[in-house]
């Protein structure tokens, strides 16, 4: 029985240890371990609400402006304003929203997944024009290959002039996730960290250049995504296309959605939103989200067991390092006990199962390339194909939200920050459901608390030993070489970590989960 | 044809207490790329070689590990160190660790730095977190996160240290001192301020430059985000804040923090985010030399 310690597990977002219990060729274990804790909701405490807005965008740099959209729509609930979004505020927030899941999703399959498929070493026989490819094939003559190398070696399938052309296709994709964080800044002032989403609004107003600016960037992505990323994600498909068995974890699903299509209604569960949210079980069937179902558990996280299996927002928690049994500094959301995960799949599946024919149009005739039933989503590739579909979705749609944008109209709605008052905010970002929620004393914060996605992932055993989705996922998978263990690294990858959103500490003292309004 | 005479330069690139933004300001570089960066001889003849970033990096857990430490071990004395975040101290490493020893022992963030850090040709400190200790660090800084200048002046270590603050900082800013190492060598007398801060890039205030400035002079304020005028009575930081955004701007110059009427919130000033904090209400009445002095007729 060998043991496979992967720390650092690189190419994702932050700091995780992966290990894998071997027997007989196969994981018998796994543990997922998040090995940093700053504490952001120790240091938000009795800080002006307001504050949150831009330090919880801080808690990732990657997917910063997923927290300022939770953020935001968590102090909009609290300072009563769930109604009074003006719709320039609501369409720019979509707008620099959408353009960080872009950037985020080219980014995740380009640059922190392709070098488990793609090898990159195979450009030093490239016999062509290409300037970008030739500056590469010097690069190797050269002989130093860091970053590229080390790396774990063997199974590496594509030919030699497929690995050139994704070779190219990771520079190309440098460029656009880019243009894509151009996007952002255009309303959001700069990325990473936007400064325009705020409770209330958003601070920047649409002109007509800003809008001209905004979609011939995006013009460009969307030939991206439809001509090379998409396409690029078939092909590892086809020729991966084991790992439409590998990795399925644990086939339940959570979706909050995303991308108000209506501002109007207080409660933000009830506003139509592009992605659907829900919960989405093994044999497919879609269920309706109730967020009070949330515990999280900490028997295997370093925490005081005391507070184990409550909701977010009840009683206290304290860091434990180095408790018996403890293996990780996430904890272990559940939903009504069990093990779910989150991510793009659990929206496209969410968006899917709702009925949404764009999306259908998209699932269905890829999956019947490869001759497969929905449930082949649950795996690597599934995760990978819905992210593709997902930034498709969005990308696809933008150009809406900047024709139904009103230059001169107004983007932001004041508001006067109440001496009491708790708020929630619910919004898919990338990589998953993301929550945030607050309780406000006094004008300043009382409580703050982000239950984010890699939490849910990557989180380690529960009360019950129940592992987490990333540990089932690794669970039973077979190594072919212990050396290199690509299908570990590939499952945990498929997920995109996100390590710095998902150590966190809960913080003293809230009310349950149930009491906050959702408005 | 491959250059034979290329100089290599090893880059460790670490991260402590981060959330990644600083590498993802870096890879939103224009010109050069970090494609250019990377790949190609940023510096005619002259290559960054990143030996260790675990962001981009292909490799992971102990062959990266190994990699990091043979060249510490090969390249004494002539690789840069970036770091990236703050360095958690409380605990011995239980707050922040990046590998195992040989014994299968989690190695402290901390040491790595320490052990890094002592036999650099140059650190240098990469964002807000790594220049001041940043949000990590924030009251009460639970931790216990140091700067690189503090762990250094706490161990003793005397390795030149170029801090590029800023949450994130601008992709030029690194990217250009990291050119200036490899055009002319270390940084000059009177190129870094007392902060250790380029003064190429942080040697005025966001205030002097602020295009917005004339509503502050002509005492013209938004009342409310989104409205046009000087930002500074809905707590701009821009008059406490050092670095050239006002003119550089950000994401290849289609925007930042003010220009956005988002004001300037002093990511990048020393003690962000408690001494700017909060956010925004109005910075208490400071001594402003040569700001706001009006000319009287």
């Amino acid at each position: 029985m060998g043991k496979i310690i992967i720390d650092p597990l690189t190419r994702i977002e932050g700091h995780l240890k992966v290990e894998a219990t071997v027997e007989n060729g196969k994981v018998k274990e796994a543990r997922s371990s998040g090995t940093l804790f700053r504490g952001f909701e120790i240091i938000l405490k009795d800080r002006d609400p307001r504050d949150a807005n831009r330090i919880t965008q801080r808690i990732c740099g990657v997917c910063p402006t997923s927290h300022s959209t939770a953020s935001a729509l968590c102090l909009d609930s609290a300072f009563g304003l769930g109604a009074s979004i003006p719709d320039n505020g609501r369409l720019i927030r979509n707008l620099i929203l959408g353009a960080a899941h872009i950037a985020d999703h080219i980014l995740h399959f380009y640059h922190l997944t392709a070098l488990d498929y793609v090898d990159v070493t195979k450009v030093a026989k490239y016999e062509g024009n290409n300037a970008e490819l030739n500056s590469v094939k010097d690069f190797i003559q050269r002989g130093e290959l860091g970053p590229f190398v080390p790396r774990y070696e063997g199974d590496y399938r594509f030919p030699a002039e497929v690995d050139q052309e994704l070779v190219g296709h990771y520079i190309e994709a440098l460029r656009m996730r880019r243009k894509a964080q151009e996007m952002c800044a255009i309303f959001g002032g700069k990325m990473p960290h936007n400064m325009s989403i705020v409770p209330g609004g958003v601070t920047e107003v649409p002109t007509i250049d800003k809008i001209a600016s905004f979609l011939w960037r995006l013009n460009e992505i969307k030939t991206f995504i439809d001509q090379v990323y998409l396409p690029d994600v078939l092909a590892a498909a086809g020729v991966y296309s084991d790992y439409f068995e590998i990795g399925a974890g644990c086939r339940n699903l959570l979706s909050y959605g995303g991308y108000e299509l209506d501002g109007k209604d207080p409660d933000l569960t009830k506003r139509k939103r592009l992605f659907k949210q829900g919960t989405v079980s093994a044999d497919l069937k879609l269920g309706a989200l109730d967020i009070s179902a949330i515990t999280e558990d900490v028997k295997h996280s370093w925490y005081d067991d005391s507070t184990s299996g409550l909701k977010p927002t009840q009683g206290e928690t304290i860091p434990k390092e180095g408790k018996n049994g403890a293996y990780s500094w996430i904890k272990s959301p559940r939903y009504n006990g069990d093990v779910y995960e989150v991510g793009p799949l659990a929206r496209i599946m969410a968006t899917y199962l709702a009925g949404d024919e764009k999306v259908k149009a998209m699932v269905d005739p890829a999956l019947a390339k490869f001759k497969a039933s929905p449930d082949v989503m649950f795996s690597v590739l599934g995760r990978h194909l819905a992210r593709a579909v997902s930034c498709k979705v969005v990308a696809d749609t933008m150009p809406n939200w900047l024709l139904e944008l009103k230059p001169g109209e107004p983007v932001y709605q004041e508001y006067d920050i109440p001496e009491e008052s708790t708020g929630v905010g619910l919004v898919d970002a990338a990589r998953g459901a993301l929550a945030h929620f607050i309780e406000i004393k006094d004008k300043r914060i009382a409580n703050y608390q982000c239950v984010v996605p890699s939490t849910w992932n990557m989180s380690p055993r529960d009360d019950k030993g129940q592992p987490g989705p990333l540990e089932q996922a690794l669970t039973g998978t077979t190594i072919k070489d212990e050396e290199n263990p690509f299908e570990i690294v590939r499952i945990v990858r498929s997920f995109d970590p996100c390590l710095a959103c998902a150590v966190h500490l809960i913080t003293p003292k809230g009310r349950t989960l149930g009491e906050y309004r959702v408005a | 044809m491959a250059n034979q005479k290329t100089e290599e330069y090893p880059v460790i690139w670490l991260q402590g207490a981060t959330c990644t933004g600083c590498s993802v300001s870096v890879l939103n570089s224009v010109s050069p790329t970090v494609k250019n960066v990377l790949v190609d001889e940023v510096i005619p003849g002259r290559h960054v070689n990143l030996r260790f970033q675990a962001t981009v990096m292909a490799g992971a857990g102990e062959l990266v590990i190994k990699a990091l430490e043979d060249t510490w071990k090969a390249k004494k004395g002539g690789y840069i160190l970036v770091m990236e975040g703050a360095i958690p101290t409380k605990g011995d490493g239980a707050y922040g660790s990046l590998g195992e020893d040989e014994e299968g022992k989690p190695v402290s963030i901390a040491s790595r730095v320490e052990m890094l850090g002592r036999d650099a040709l140059a650190v240098i400190a990469l964002g807000t977190c790594a220049s001041w200790g940043g949000i990590p660090a924030a009251k009460p800084n639970p931790s216990a996160c140091v700067s690189v200048s503090q762990l250094f002046r706490a161990k003793s270590i005397a390795t030149p240290l170029i801090n590029i603050p800023g949450c994130p900082p601008h992709p030029d800013w690194f990217v250009g001192t990291v050119a200036s190492v490899l055009l002319q060598g270390l940084p000059k007398d009177g190129e870094l301020d007392e902060l250790n801060r380029p003064k190429a890039f942080y040697g005025q205030l966001i205030h002097e430059n602020c295009p917005r400035r004339a509503y502050y002079d002509e005492q013209k304020f938004a009342k409310k985000l989104s409205d046009p005028g000087c930002l500074y009575e809905l707590g701009c930081k821009g008059p406490v804040t050092h670095a050239d955004c006002a003119v550089r701007m950000w994401n290849n110059g289609v925007n930042w923090c003010v220009a956005c009427g988002g004001l300037c919130i002093g990511c990048a000033a020393p003690g962000f985010p408690d001494l700017v904090s909060p956010i925004y209400e109005k910075t208490p009445d400071v001594i402003l030399p040569n700001i706001g002095q009006r000319v009287v007729q």
